[in-house]
């Protein structure tokens, strides 16, 4: 359903700032959504001001300067830093992306970061991501096939091998997903473009034999049919994947095999 | 303390932070004119009634809608009408397959704010001269 305010106990807070060291001389504000679990106070935005000198170019190296040098409390995903794990997803200046490979000097003015949004918060930028996860567990992402199995691997031509292009590179970061108004809209029944675009590369797999009982699967006003074709999904993916193409690519789909 | 249940967990914020763009702004538009155009065909079956009543019912729904205020409505349904088609075309390109990478989708989202109010333009300056009101 669609809700446009935050339910009671959501809305944020002004919070702390956190000053900056004597004799910082560039300055850089953060603002920072923060949620405690361990306490009732609603969530708040925190306020840090971080000396730009001895700290990395990306959102996330100013983060982490954060979590080491002026609040130990602050709490956010990260790993690999450098854009194939997909944990730091967070919304930083208004767009879903990775801390790590978003640079600070991409952003104007302080440098806002939320939670990926339309999720339920764990803690501070931590979402619960258990339903996202569940629905890519139901779209069943392996490969599935009737066929006697060969001796060595399955073989694909260089051609069909082409058609994972643009597909196989996600990383599952669900910043795609949690752009899409339908997905905050509808999340629990609708799949959302991250799952949906896993969906596509396994219909499209030219091993595969089960695109008849994973189409069967998506035909469905909601799992597939609530993507309005918004695009916020390809404007924020990380990796410059394109979910509403794919999305079209099985809406088609959907249609070639009834004509 | 594993069994103390936990408190629900807030909802992060969504639209209110998340940074308004034009391709995102045209598709909730798309959504609010096909509501309007609900609207405007009352209006249009409320001018085919008229006109099947009789000459004292087309008089009253004349004065209504050549008022400024009816004008008015008239001129947001042709808009609406309009924005409506364009973004039933974008929609049709999609539907292909056509028409996905980041650009494209910029210049589709453009062409439908600036085509929607030249076509209204147009249709209203043929309107008035067709009326010699010009």
């Amino acid at each position: 359903m669609v809700e446009l305010t935050l339910p009671k106990g959501s809305q944020p807070t002004k919070g702390r700032t956190h000053k900056a060291p004597a004799g910082a001389k560039n300055i850089r504000t953060f603002q920072v959504y923060r949620y405690n679990p361990d306490e009732e106070a609603n969530p708040s935005i925190d306020t840090y001001e971080v000396d730009l000198d001895g700290c990395g170019p990306m959102v996330l190296d100013a983060l982490i300067k954060i979590k080491n040098e002026m609040d130990a409390t602050l709490t956010f995903r990260r790993s690999c830093r450098e854009g194939i794990c997909g944990s730091c997803a967070m919304n930083i200046d208004g767009t879903n992306t990775l801390a790590c490979t978003k640079g600070i000097d991409e952003v104007k003015g302080a440098v806002k970061i939320y939670p990926l949004p339309y999720m339920d918060v764990v803690k501070d930028l931590v979402p619960d991501l258990t339903n996202f996860y569940a629905q890519h567990a139901s779209i069943e992402p392996w490969l599935q096939t009737t066929s006697v199995e060969p001796e060595k691997e399955w073989m694909q031509s260089t051609g069909d091998r082409e058609k994972l292009d643009g597909l196989y590179e996600c990383i599952l970061c669900a910043c795609c997903s949690t752009s899409c108004p339908s997905y905050w809209w509808n999340g629990d029944r609708y799949l959302g473009p991250a799952v949906l675009l896993q969906a596509y590369r396994w219909l499209i797999d030219s091993r595969d034999e089960a695109t008849g009982e994973r189409l069967d699967n998506l035909e469905d006003p909601f799992r597939l049919y609530r993507c309005h074709t918004i695009m916020n999904c390809a404007k924020a993916c990380p990796k410059g994947l394109n979910p509403a193409k794919a999305i079209a690519e099985i809406k088609k789909m959907m249609v070639e095999r009834r004509v | 303390m594993a069994d103390t249940p936990a408190r629900t967990r807030p909802r992060s914020p969504h639209i209110g932070i998340y940074r308004p763009m034009l391709t995102m702004i045209m598709s909730i538009v798309h959504r609010i004119t096909g509501g309007a155009l609900y609207f405007g065909t009352l209006l249009l079956v409320w001018w085919l009634v008229a006109a099947a009543t009789g000459p004292e019912a087309y008089a009253t729904f004349l004065d209504v809608a050549t008022s400024w205020i009816g004008r008015l409505v008239l001129l947001g349904y042709t808009w609406a009408l309009i924005h409506h088609l364009l973004g039933g075309l974008k929609h049709f390109v999609w539907d292909m397959g056509k028409g996905f990478d980041l650009t494209t989708i910029e210049w589709l989202a453009r062409l439908s704010v600036v085509g929607s109010v030249l076509l209204t333009g147009v249709v209203w300056i043929l309107a008035y001269a067709m009326a010699g009101a010009l």
